[in-house]
């Protein structure tokens, strides 16, 4: 309950500043862009496509590519998102109102994370009105859609956890900004380091569950990755934050 | 008559160094305690500890009974604190902060409309609900930070440094918000300005180094800022034999350098030499001028305190 009332406060805050509307539309500006290149190329081989037995549909085509993009630009806007959720309530002392109110911990750390993970979840769904305006023209796989749509709102998740966490570890918000991204770009790419399959690197590899996913394969290992990955990082969160009371 | 506020033997380290030593003390219903003590003496490390933003090395604090390690919940619901650095969010306005921080301390909606349009009015916020905070100046954000604390109606109200800033007219409401606060609340109230304390506190702590080096109620110390000498200056030489073998008198001090024939006399506490002094100047033709006892203030104490330790 508690945590609402965060997220509320934290979610007006953000529109407040010219911050979330610029994210919004430049990322919507940019993936409308991609969608359009993606639907030129679709129709440019759909002729070659027809006589291909079992050839990939207009879904694997548009919609898995759109997502796979999108993911790509979380990766950047993300980061500016979370940084400054808990560096700037420190740096401006306004951590104390929270910590001198009734309220857990964890609350404070969830209501964050809800409020990031609110607007997150606008910015997908806008992303996934493009895909849906496909279907005044043509059929569309729902499932590998709602696939892709799940893919999309597990990652959010974890990569807001982790901004969440890098922003409360740091004292300046350009410097959770910078780390964030970081973390978020190296285990983004890790199982780039051998492409034989090391299988500790490749299960560390957002990239690599993410695909997964956005293939219309659900496994559990890929969800339970992604709940571990947002869960891990939010009570790292919990604790640095209860750690600063006990500062040496 | 409830103690609300007990600590005990409270100790906080910051990397080996003691911030604050062994402190104990408590606060009954209704006590206004001023909070003295030089920069970096442990004030504000002893306020922060209260209201359970810093755990403590050792010790254990109390508030209406619920220790604030154990029971943090029940025991913050009974705080209102205002830091040092004021914990305002520029980017709301008045309403819409005050009414977060309710929602903070679970207040109810329809008691949120009544406890806002209430500290707003002690706070001498009244129609400036729809104003940025960023846009207010200093003072008006100050009372942005009292209503903030006195909001939920807490058995407790800590203010560090709450006169900062403020034009002494400010100074001066806020000073009379406090001693009514006072009725119904207990108040901590930490400060550098020493007649704040004197008006409006019914008992002093000084703390100084971390450690509890005074701890008295107003009257008490009004009682050791009771003078113990007294002021005479004569027109004509006075002879000095004569003075300093009146009955009482401890030592007596010539201070030319200002005025001629200044004389401090110093004397018993507790026993009352003026009149003696006036008998005697007019038998002996001396032109008495000037007459009066010497008020020690706070500010001596402070001082005389404090050096004592330091030397």
């Amino acid at each position: 309950m508690d945590s609402f009332v965060i997220a509320g406060r934290e979610f007006r805050s953000l529109f407040l500043s010219p911050l979330a509307w610029t994210i919004l539309g430049v990322s919507q500006l940019i993936l409308a862009y991609m969608f359009l290149t993606q639907i030129d190329y679709y129709l440019g081989i759909q002729a070659k496509l027809i006589g291909v037995v079992g050839a990939p549909g207009i879904t694997d085509l548009i919609v898995a590519p759109l997502f796979g993009n999108a993911a790509v630009i979380l990766l950047l806007i993300t980061p500016l998102l979370t940084m400054r959720v808990i560096s700037d309530e420190r740096r401006n002392k306004t951590l104390s109102l929270l910590l001198s109110a009734p309220i857990h911990i964890r609350d404070i750390v969830l209501g964050k994370f809800l409020a990031i993970y609110a607007f997150l979840l606008i910015l997908l769904i806008t992303i996934t009105l493009m895909p849906l305006s496909l279907l005044t023209l043509s059929e569309l796989d729902i499932g590998k859609l709602a696939a892709c749509f799940l893919a999309m709102s597990l990652l959010m998740a974890a990569f807001s956890a982790l901004g969440l966490y890098m922003s409360a570890i740091s004292s300046q918000p350009t410097v959770a900004a910078v780390s964030s991204f970081g973390a978020l770009l190296l285990l983004w790419i890790i199982d780039w380091a051998n492409s034989a399959g090391n299988s500790l690197l490749s299960y560390l590899s957002i990239m690599r569950h993410f695909e997964n996913l956005l293939r219309g394969l659900i496994s559990s290992t890929d969800i339970i990755y992604f709940i571990l990955f947002t869960g891990g990082f939010l009570i790292l969160s919990i604790r640095r934050l209860d750690n600063d009371r006990l500062q040496k | 008559m409830s103690t609300l506020i007990e600590v005990n033997h409270l100790t906080r380290q910051f990397s080996g160094h003691y911030a604050v030593n062994d402190v104990s003390f408590s606060l009954n219903k209704g006590e206004v305690l001023g909070f003295l003590g030089p920069n970096g003496a442990g004030k504000s490390t002893t306020m922060k500890m209260i209201c359970g933003n810093l755990t403590p090395t050792a010790g254990e604090i109390k508030i209406g009974g619920y220790d604030i390690i154990d029971q943090p919940k029940l025991a913050k619901a009974e705080l209102g604190f205002l830091p040092e650095t004021l914990p305002l969010y520029p980017d709301l306005t008045v309403d819409e902060f005050l009414i977060y921080c309710a929602k903070l301390h679970g207040l109810r909606k329809n008691a949120i409309k009544k406890a806002l349009e209430l500290s707003k009015g002690k706070c001498g916020l009244m129609g400036m609900g729809l104003r940025l905070i960023s846009h207010l100046s200093k003072g008006y954000q100050q009372r942005v930070g009292i209503a903030q604390a006195i909001l939920h109606n807490p058995a407790v109200i800590i203010l560090d440094e709450p006169t900062v800033g403020l034009d002494p007219i400010q100074m001066l409401q806020i000073r009379q918000l406090i001693l009514e606060l006072g009725q119904q609340h207990s108040v901590i109230l930490s400060t550098h300005i020493l007649p704040e304390v004197q008006q409006s506190c019914n008992r002093v702590q000084i703390i100084h180094h971390g450690k509890l080096v005074l701890n008295e109620s107003i009257e008490g110390l009004s009682k050791k800022m009771s003078s113990s000498s007294l002021i005479a200056r004569f027109r004509q030489q006075p002879n000095e034999s004569i003075l300093a073998e009146l009955p009482h008198i401890d030592s007596l001090e010539k201070i030319e350098d200002v005025k001629a024939y200044l004389y401090r006399l110093h004397h018993k506490q507790g026993s009352d030499i003026a009149e003696t002094v006036a008998q005697l100047a007019v038998n002996e033709g001396w032109g008495l001028m000037e007459l009066y006892p010497e008020k020690h203030d706070m500010e001596h104490i402070f001082l005389s305190i404090t050096k004592e330790l330091t030397t």
